[in-house]
């Protein structure tokens, strides 16, 4: 047995082989997935590439076929979503999963409620909110989203550059490990998304590490450490932005190009 | 429209209407307020010192009694962009259940009593096994439930009345919510009162407990609910079973309203149902709406009937009124769901 070199420390979030079929399509074929600690990784690849189902499947939401996901070292198998958050890893998905018509507050505790100790919140189920209002509040300015003149405001009188603003502090207020945001700049306009990008960065630097799914080449290139780079159901290379080109990114990501030698590692 | 400042995270648009249109987001109940408040101010003027009177407003109260309950019934149902069709079949079964129970089958009244609003519990959860495990539309399962609770009614009632006097006589405790309490010139049911404090308890569940949330959630967006970890088929599922019990004790009530146990009431129990969710500012869309909505609404539809009546006009008159009372509310409401997106 040999000890691991300080330079390759364990991946917080691994995932080895993972195949997926719906019916004759096979969306997964042998994926490989690595998250290093503190990383922002990117993840690109063309529509259909099976980026979204792999993704899916290290956020619980899709039970892959075969294959293997580690969670800080050890294999974990997840269920359901909920299942995945329980253990760390939560995720954005691009609808946000926020309730449009319920109160800041409300979507940011949406699930995991604190009830108020003693009878009235175990027999009466009795929510306590001035703690979540309060954590709430907490969780914002944390992340310079403060402050909202109200964070008892329904959400679907935020903007779009805001509601994204509310689900990435969700995502990131719960001791989660990993943080998985699809497409958080899809839907934006320019100075919205350059908001988003800097939230992002703000949350890798308080020690998350993120999972950044996107089609967006320049946000990709400008804050991901390394970028996934998926293909035909698999990884196809891992590269670092300031070792590549974005055009030759995208060629690998289209097959016009060969991967460099000796990727993927092992 | 839109705000671009998300560190800040402060709204730079502090127009006045976008600042009203926030204000109706957050507290959907201050229209229908609105017209109720309109509504009284209106027919006072033209009925004059009778529609105040102590006597008028309680006999509106035990007016809306079975409507309000089997609104809040529904109001729960609408949350998760849902609709019930059955519940006044719910409400007539199990009140003919009661009675045969007590009277058929010399059940003590008390569980007579329970078993009743147990089968109401029985219908919801059938509902609501449709529409969760089979997935089938609420507006489908519901059509098909109440053609089949109002065959049952027939068949367990054989198209009978039981009369108030046999009631009186072996079972008084099912009449109980029709005794009234005077105060003054106010008569003021016990089955009003026991409406109130359903309303109250229901306002609490959803107001003040997690689970309360997750139904606005799942009206609201049930793929965001479930991804945020709920279970939104128990939801559902809970919320028709719940309706179902809520119809159940109205049918308790409806003894008590009539003081005999007929197969034929609460026929106009659905749509009146919806009608006072509606007027009560609840989205038929889901995941918006209140329980103090619901209870103004009913009292808008009790008040404009008796109001009308009281100013001499003739009953078509109130059910042309009310229908454009509809009308009005769900284009309002259609309107805030159009300006937000």
């Amino acid at each position: 047995m040999m000890a691991r070199p300080v330079t390759n420390p364990e991946p917080v979030l691994k995932a080895r082989g993972l195949v997926k079929s719906f019916g004759r399509v096979v969306a997964m074929d042998g994926a490989d997935f690595d998250l290093m600690p503190g990383e922002i990784l990117a993840v690109i690849g063309d529509n259909g590439a099976g980026k979204s189902t792999m993704i899916s499947a290290l956020a619980g939401a899709v039970r892959p076929d075969a294959g293997e996901i580690f969670l800080g070292g050890e294999k974990v198998a997840f269920h359901s979503p909920m299942d995945a958050r329980s253990k760390g890893i939560e995720t954005v998905f691009q609808g946000l999963a926020l309730a449009p018509a319920l109160t800041i507050v409300d979507n940011l505790f949406l699930g995991r409620e604190y009830r108020v100790p003693g009878v009235r919140g175990g027999l009466f189920r009795l929510l306590d909110r001035p703690r979540m209002r309060e954590e709430a509040r907490k969780h914002l300015s944390d992340l310079g989203l403060m402050t909202i003149q109200n964070i008892d405001q329904v959400v679907e009188t935020l903007s779009g550059g805001q509601r994204q603003g509310v689900a990435v502090a969700r995502a990131c207020a719960f001791g989660s490990k990993v943080v998985i945001l699809d497409e958080p700049t899809a839907a934006l306009g320019v100075k919205e998304s350059r908001k988003v990008l800097d939230l992002i960065k703000d949350v890798r630097d308080r020690g998350i590490a993120i999972v950044l799914i996107s089609h967006n080449m320049p946000h990709v290139f400008e804050i991901a450490d390394r970028v996934h780079i998926h293909r035909l159901g698999r990884r196809v290379a891992v590269v670092r932005p300031s070792e590549m080109t974005m055009s030759d990114a995208v060629a690998i990501m289209t097959g016009a190009m060969e991967p460099p030698a000796g990727q993927p590692a092992d | 429209m839109a705000s671009n400042d998300l560190p800040q995270f402060a709204s730079t648009d502090t127009r006045l209407s976008r600042r009203v249109i926030n204000v109706l987001h957050g507290n959907p109940t201050i229209i229908p307020l609105f017209v109720l408040v309109l509504g009284l101010a209106v027919f006072s003027s033209v009925v004059g010192q009778r529609f105040f009177h102590p006597f008028n407003l309680s006999l509106v109260l035990q007016q809306v009694t079975i409507i309000g309950t089997v609104a809040l019934a529904q109001t729960l149902i609408i949350l998760t962009a849902g609709i019930d069709l059955s519940v006044g079949a719910i409400v007539v079964l199990s009140s003919v259940a009661m009675g045969r129970l007590a009277m058929d089958h010399d059940l003590p009244p008390g569980l007579a009593l329970a078993l009743g609003i147990a089968v109401g519990s029985g219908c919801g959860a059938l509902n609501g096994f449709f529409v969760t495990m089979i997935r089938l539309p609420p507006f489908i399962v519901t059509l098909g439930t109440w053609s089949v609770f109002n065959a049952l009614i027939q068949f367990w009632s054989g198209g009978e009345t039981i009369r108030q006097q046999e009631i009186e006589a072996s079972a008084p405790v099912l009449q109980w919510t029709g005794e009234a309490l005077r105060m003054g010139a106010a008569r003021l049911t016990i089955g009003s009162l026991l409406m109130l404090l359903l309303a109250g308890l229901l306002w609490y569940v959803l107001n003040r407990t997690a689970y309360g949330r997750h139904v606005y959630a799942v009206g609201n967006d049930p793929n965001a609910a479930r991804l945020s970890g709920i279970a939104t088929r128990k939801v559902l599922f809970t919320v028709y079973l719940l309706a179902g019990t809520i119809c159940g004790f109205a049918g308790w009530l409806l003894i008590g309203r009539i003081g005999a146990i007929s197969p034929l009431g609460g026929a106009m129990t659905n749509l009146d149902s919806i009608t006072a969710v509606v007027i009560g500012g609840t989205s038929l869309f889901g995941g918006r709406g209140s329980i103090i909505g619901t209870l103004i609404g009913a009292l808008i539809v009790g008040f404009f009937r008796n109001g009308l009546a009281l100013a001499g006009l003739d009953v078509l008159w109130q059910e042309f009124t009310i229908g454009f009372l509809i009308i009005i509310a769900v284009s309002f409401d259609q309107w805030l769901r159009r300006i937000s997106t």
